[in-house]
């Protein structure tokens, strides 16, 4: 009956919503299945995360391996404090691992990467790498190379 | 409650407003229960107003409305849906639901306010068509119908719930000869046969008078005149003899009200 | 015309006002009694599922042929910018970003005010000319309840599940430029897109957005309707008037929310 087609037509449009928001969560916005309770996080004091936005991925060996949650400034410090969420199954980062902010080509965007240290005790929960390296400043390098230049000529 | 059996609906005092113009004022109008009553008057009189204001459409600025033993302006809103059950009525246009065909236009009604089961209603919409003499017609859709035909579909529908008012906004207006007459035998035979109160709004003068039992004529917000038929065409009353004669000239003047003719004419500008 | 005094402009201002305060109001009491209070009838499922069909599903043509073609340009365009900066790549995210956060939900909803606001605005009016709203109220049933809360769910429904469908086309239409004609390594081209989508930020924001959309819109479109004159000129008017209020209204909103979601960094 007409009826049918009606209740056909409606059912078929409320499915391809859904597919279509599926879609858009697996798809496009990469989201995982896994929930967050198969991650840990530790923290990182950089003196200068210059660029490096929350959400940036977290690498090792250039596999990524977690991601930035929040990025804030430290009161007593004055060092940029930066939270990682890190996969549960790299579980056995060494305590004097490195993090430096690095950036994916010339102008691309910056992420961290981190290398492994040597220490047998590994990072726990809420842990904090305390070896950074932090970001590259143009301006800065471009002042050194500057200073040096100007130096070379006083001599 | 103060109403008065032998009336179905009774206006006391009526004032409605639309804007600051008073479209009536002060009006008293009873309608006697089981008779066919006709309200007559000029067109924009305010005669459709008058059918709003008993199906409480409209709420009048002062004044109470009785009808079936209620004050339809103190109802609130979910009560006021209940009242009107009992009432039902014709609009000018028929006003059928356009996506419906002819059998559910008329089981709409029962539909909503029963919950008897189909073959029932299908008896009822049956019996309802056959009386307006188009249960032929129950697969067709409204716009596969001639004017008078969906007048009489929708007068099917408003007797669908049999109803102990039914009113008729204009239902003569633009209709054939032979439609026409077919209109007036049905608001008698139903009026008689099912015992109910019929209230005809119209300005065909003719039609009207063959088979009201009483007249109310209404203009400039009042109620000019009322009594049987014959009563009013005696009158001696000279708007209403206008009305009831058709003079294009008398008290109703022919011209719009304007400055002088000849001073507006050779006026400067 | 005759010059009038600065009294009978500054009163004629005041009054006119004091009617769109009175239209406002109006208008909120409408929805009020159409959403809230005593449900009516039965087969208020039956009339909502015959509205998603004539305000969604009669609207997905449209939807889903814009979409594709917008998520094709703004990969063409995309990728001869980018290409100047040779990170053709990004052409991904760049097109997944653009549809799902702006021209998804806020092309959607002017199309959506195109399509079937104005004709819910010339359904509804026709309804009110030829007294079948009035005839409904005699016959003893609400047309609010009846007749335009199932609109108006209808619309809430509708419009941001198109919006999602109008993203995933628009963003199929864009890798199908990039990928298959411009020759985007495919990988990069998704991968880039999942790195920078995020689904909460992103796509449930855009949802969002759309949701307030399809309030704004099918309220303005039902009640203009509603609310008309009951002549062919009135209805005319009211159908003109839902287009142009419906996509003001998307498009100052859409200011109004993108602010406040993605201002702040």
């Amino acid at each position: 009956m007409q009826n049918r087609t009606l209740e056909i037509g409606v059912g078929l449009f409320l499915l391809a919503g859904i597919l279509a928001l599926l879609l858009l969560a697996l798809r496009v916005s990469g989201l995982s299945a896994s929930p967050s309770s198969d991650t840990y996080k530790l923290y990182a004091y950089f003196d200068n995360i210059a660029g490096l936005t929350v959400r940036a991925k977290v690498t090792m060996a250039g596999v990524t391996i977690g991601k930035v949650t929040a990025i804030d400034l430290d009161r007593d410090t004055y060092t940029g404090r930066v939270t990682l969420q890190l996969e549960k199954r790299v579980d056995n980062l060494p305590t004097d691992s490195t993090a430096s902010i690095l950036t994916a080509g010339l102008l691309g965007e910056k992420y961290i990467g981190i290398s492994v240290g040597g220490e047998e005790a590994v990072l726990k929960e809420g842990g904090t790498i305390h070896d950074t390296q932090s970001a590259l400043v143009l301006e800065d390098l471009i002042g050194k190379f500057l200073l040096n230049t100007v130096g070379k000529e006083a001599k | 409650m103060s109403v008065d059996n032998a009336y179905a609906v009774e206006l006391k005092g009526v004032t409605f407003k639309r804007g600051a113009r008073s479209i009536f004022n002060n009006v008293d109008i009873r309608i006697p229960r089981g008779k066919v009553t006709g309200i007559m008057g000029p067109s924009g009189c305010g005669k459709t107003t008058l059918l709003r204001l008993m199906g409480a459409q409209l709420r009048p600025a002062s004044g109470e409305v009785w009808v079936a033993g209620q004050n339809l302006p103190t109802l609130s809103r979910s009560d006021l849906f209940d009242a009107r059950k009992h009432m039902g009525v014709l609009f000018q246009s028929g006003a059928l639901f356009t996506d419906l065909d002819v059998f559910e236009n008329v089981a709409f009604p029962l539909r909503v306010h029963t919950q008897l089961p189909e073959e029932m209603i299908r008896d009822i919409v049956l019996m309802k068509l056959q009386a307006v003499g188009l249960r032929g017609a129950i697969e067709l859709m409204p716009d596969e119908l001639s004017g008078g035909m969906k007048r009489r579909v929708a007068l099917a529908r408003a007797i669908a719930l049999d109803p102990q008012i039914l009113m008729y906004d204009e239902p003569f207006v633009g209709q054939d000869p032979i439609a026409m007459g077919v209109l007036v035998r049905l608001i008698r035979l139903l009026n008689d046969a099912l015992g109910i109160t019929s209230i005809v709004v119209s300005h065909d003068l003719a039609e009207t008078a063959s088979i009201a039992d009483y007249l109310y004529v209404v203009g400039d917000g009042q109620v000019l005149g009322q009594g049987t038929p014959q009563e009013l065409m005696e009158s001696d009353n000279p708007r209403i003899r206008q009305f009831m004669k058709g003079d294009p000239d008398g008290p109703v003047p022919f011209h719009f009200p304007a400055p002088d003719y000849r001073a507006d004419l050779l006026g400067k500008r | 015309m005759r010059r009038k005094s600065l009294l009978e402009r500054i009163r004629l201002f005041g009054r006119s006002a004091i009617d769109v305060v009175a239209v406002l109001g109006r208008s909120c009491l409408f929805l009020l009694h159409a959403l809230v209070g005593r449900g009516g009838i039965g087969g208020g499922f039956q009339l909502l599922v015959k509205q998603l069909y004539s305000v969604g599903v009669m609207s997905l043509a449209i939807i889903v042929v814009s979409g594709v073609f917008i998520g094709m340009v703004l990969a063409l365009q995309g990728f001869s910018i980018l290409t100047k900066y040779g990170s053709e790549q990004a052409v991904g995210q760049m097109v997944a970003l653009t549809l799902l956060r702006e021209l998804g939900p806020v092309v959607t909803a002017l199309l959506f005010a195109g399509r079937a606001g104005s004709a819910l605005t010339a359904e509804i009016g026709n309804m009110k000319s030829t007294e079948q709203l009035s005839s409904l109220e005699m016959i003893g049933v609400d047309p609010l309840k009846y007749i335009v809360a199932p609109r108006l769910w209808a619309g809430f429904i509708s419009l941001p599940l198109l919006a999602m469908i109008f993203s995933v086309v628009g963003i199929w239409g864009g890798s199908w430029v990039a990928v298959d004609w411009l020759g985007v390594y495919e990988g990069s081209f998704w991968s880039n897109m999942q790195n920078s989508v995020s689904f909460v930020d992103d796509v449930l924001n855009g949802v969002l957005k759309s949701l307030v959309f399809a309030f704004v819109v099918t309220w303005i479109a039902v009640f203009q309707g509603y609310d008309c004159e009951p002549t062919s000129e009135g209805i005319s008017r009211a159908t003109t008037k839902t287009v142009v209020y419906a996509s003001l209204a998307v498009l100052g909103l859409d200011f109004i929310l993108t602010a406040l979601m993605f201002g702040d960094f």
